[in-house]
C-alpha cells in the first residue's frame, strides 16, 4: 500500500533533529532507517505528519572506544555493527546477536538505535541491551541524559523517549575473554522474527560460573531479564545448569500469538536457556 | 516537496518527489525502470532489491526522497556493453526461474552475495539468500546459479 501523505525532513545534528521534533509537536516521528517505520506507513499503521530522517547525522554513525566502555551511535546500519572491529573484539555477542536481525537487506539498512527506539518485544536487540545493561544516551530539548537500558522499555512499542527525543549512543561495556555468550533465537522460517529468544552471558572461573546475564526476548511486552536463573546461577558449579534454567520462565507472562501460545513460549524460554548457558560456556 | 538528484544505473535524474513516495515506484513510474518489481506489502519478498550505494537493500521500503545524492542499481544497469552479467548468465544456463517474478531481486542479491564472497558454499547462498523468497523454483537451481555464476567472477577476475 501507499504511505498517507506526511512532510520530510533531513538534518544534519542531533541539536536539529530536537529542534525540528520541538517544533513539529506530537505528530512528528523520528526516521532511521526505515525498517519498522516505512512498513508500518504502507500498512497505515502509523500516522506521523513529518518524517524527520536522522539517518546521515554523522554523530550518531559509527562505533568508538571510550575505556571500559564501546560506544555505538544510534544510527549506525545493523550491517556496520557486526563487522566492526571494535565490536568483535571487545563484544562479540553484539555481533552475533546482530547477524540473527532480519536479513542482508535488512541489515544494511535498519539501524541499532532504531531497532532499540522501536521497543519491540519481538526484537532481538532489546534484549541484548538490557543483558549488556547498556547505557542510552538521549537527547531532548533539556539536554542529554543517560538512561540504564533496564529503565528505558516502558510497554508494548513503548520506550521513554518523548516526542522531542532522540537516541543518540548507546555504551556497552566491553566483555573480557572470560565471557561466553550465545544467542538461541526460535523461529520456524527465515527472516522471522524470534518466537522466543534467549540471550545468555556467561562469566566462567574454572569449573563454575561467576556471573550470569540472561535476556529474554518475546516473553512479554518489554524485553525481560531471567532473574531468577541468573541468581541460581551465579557462583554456582555447572552442575546447576539444568534446574537453574527451569526457572526462566518465572514471573513472565508471554503473549498468545499464532505462532505460540503463552504456556508454549515458557517452555521455549526454560529450553532455550538452558542452551543458550550451555553454549556459552563452550558446551 | 523535496528535491533529489539520484543515480540510477549510471544516470543522473533530477526531480521533485512526494515525501511518501517509495523508491520502487519512483524507479517504476517516474523512471520506467520496471525491471524492478514489487512482491508483498510487508518487506519481505526482496522482488524490489536493487544496489543502494553498493549494498543490497530492499526498495520498497526506501522513500524516495532518502536516495538524495545516492547511487542505486537496478537489474536493468548490470549488463556491460550488452552482455549479461554472469549471474544473469547463470540463473539462465541453470534454470535459476520459471515465473521470473522473483529473478531481479534474486539476482540484485547474489550481486552483493558475491561480492563479499566469491565462493560461497551452497548454505551461504542460502543464508545470504534469506531476504527473497521464490515461490516456484524451490531454490534448488537458484543455488546451483548462484554458485556456478561464482565460479565465472573468479575466472573473470583472475583472467
Ligand atoms: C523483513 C524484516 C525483518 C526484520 N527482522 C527483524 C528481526 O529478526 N529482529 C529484529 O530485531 N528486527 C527485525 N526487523 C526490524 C529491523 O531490525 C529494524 O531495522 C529496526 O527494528 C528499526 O530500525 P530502523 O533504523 O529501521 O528504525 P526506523 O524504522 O527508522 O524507526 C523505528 C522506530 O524507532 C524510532 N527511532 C528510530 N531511531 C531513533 C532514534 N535514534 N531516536 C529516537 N527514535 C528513533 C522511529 O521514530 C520509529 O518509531 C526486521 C525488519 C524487516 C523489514
Ligand atoms: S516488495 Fe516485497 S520486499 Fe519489497
Ligand atoms: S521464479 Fe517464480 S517466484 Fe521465483
Amino acid at each position: 500500500m501507499i504511505p498517507a501523505a506526511f512532510d520530510y525532513t533531513r538534518v544534519g545534528s542531533v541539536d536539529e533533529a530536537v529542534q525540528a521534533l520541538g517544533q513539529h509537536g506530537e505528530d512528528a516521528k523520528v526516521l532511521a532507517g526505515g525498517h519498522s517505520l516505512i512498513p508500518l506507513l504502507r500498512l497505515r499503521l502509523a500516522f506521523p505528519s513529518v518524517l524527520v530522517d536522522v539517518g546521515r547525522v554523522d554523530e550518531m554513525r559509527g562505533v568508538r572506544d571510550d575505556g571500559d566502555h564501546l560506544v555505538i551511535g544510534a544510527a549506525t546500519t545493523h550491517d556496520e555493527v557486526m563487522h566492526d572491529d571494535l565490536v568483535r573484539q571487545h563484544c562479540p555477542v553484539i555481533s552475533d546477536v546482530v547477524s540473527q536481525v532480519g536479513d542482508p537487506q535488512v541489515r544494511h539498512r535498519g539501524t541499532f538505535g532504531g531497532g532499540i527506539a522501536h521497543g519491540d518485544p519481538a526484537g532481538d536487540l532489546p534484549a541484548l541491551a538490557l543483558a549488556l545493561d547498556a547505557t542510552f544516551v538521549i537527547a531532548g530539548s533539556g539536554g542529554r541524559r543517560d538512561v540504564a537500558a533496564s529503565d528505558f522499555f516502558v510497554d508494548y512499542l513503548q520506550t521513554v523517549l518523548g516526542a522531542e527525543d532522540v537516541l543518540v549512543e548507546i555504551k556497552v561495556p566491553k566483555l573480557g575473554s572470560d565471557w561466553g555468550h550465545n544467542y538461541q533465537k526460535f523461529n520456524r522460517v527465515a527472516q522471522a522474527w524470534a518466537i522466543v529468544g534467549s540471550l545468555a552471558l556467561v562469566r566462567r572461573s574454572d569449573g563454575s560460573i561467576d556471573e550470569a546475564r540472561i535476556g529474554l526476548t518475546h516473553m512479554g511486552s518489554v524485553p525481560l531479564r531471567a532473574s531468577a536463573t541468573e541468581q541460581a546461577l551465579a557462583g554456582a558449579s555447572t552442575d546447576v545448569i539444568a534446574d537453574a534454567c527451569d526457572q526462566a520462565a518465572e514471573g513472565t507472562s508471554p503473549p498468545e500469538d499464532l505462532n505460540a501460545r503463552a504456556d508454549y513460549r515458557q517452555h521455549l524460554a526454560r529450553v532455550l536457556t538452558r542452551r543458550a548457558v550451555e553454549h556459552a560456556l563452550g558446551g | 516537496m523535496p528535491r533529489i538528484s539520484v543515480t540510477v544505473d549510471g544516470v543522473t535524474y533530477e526531480d521533485d518527489v512526494e515525501p511518501r513516495l517509495l523508491l520502487v515506484y519512483y524507479l517504476r513510474e517516474r523512471l520506467g525502470l520496471t525491471g524492478t518489481n514489487v512482491g508483498c506489502d510487508t518487506s519481505n519478498c526482496g522482488a524490489c532489491t536493487v544496489l543502494f550505494n553498493g549494498r543490497s537493500a530492499k526498495s520498497c521500503t526506501i522513500l524516495a526522497a532518502q536516495a538524495d545524492g545516492a547511487e542505486v542499481t537496478t537489474i536493468q544497469g548490470l549488463a556491460r556493453n550488452g552482455e549479461w552479467h554472469p549471474l544473469q548468465k547463470a540463473f539462465n544456463a541453470e534454470h535459476g526461474l520459471q515465473c521470473g517474478y522473483c529473478t531481479p531481486g534474486m539476482i540484485m542479491a547474489s550481486v552483493d552475495l558475491l561480492e563479499h564472497n566469491d565462493d560461497p558454499t551452497d548454505e551461504e547462498v542460502r543464508h545470504g539468500l534469506e531476504g527473497n523468497l521464490c515461490r516456484c523454483t524451490g531454490y534448488q537451481n537458484i543455488v546451483k546459479a548462484v554458485r556456478a555464476a561464482a565460479g565465472e567472477v573468479r575466472e573473470g577476475a583472475t583472467s
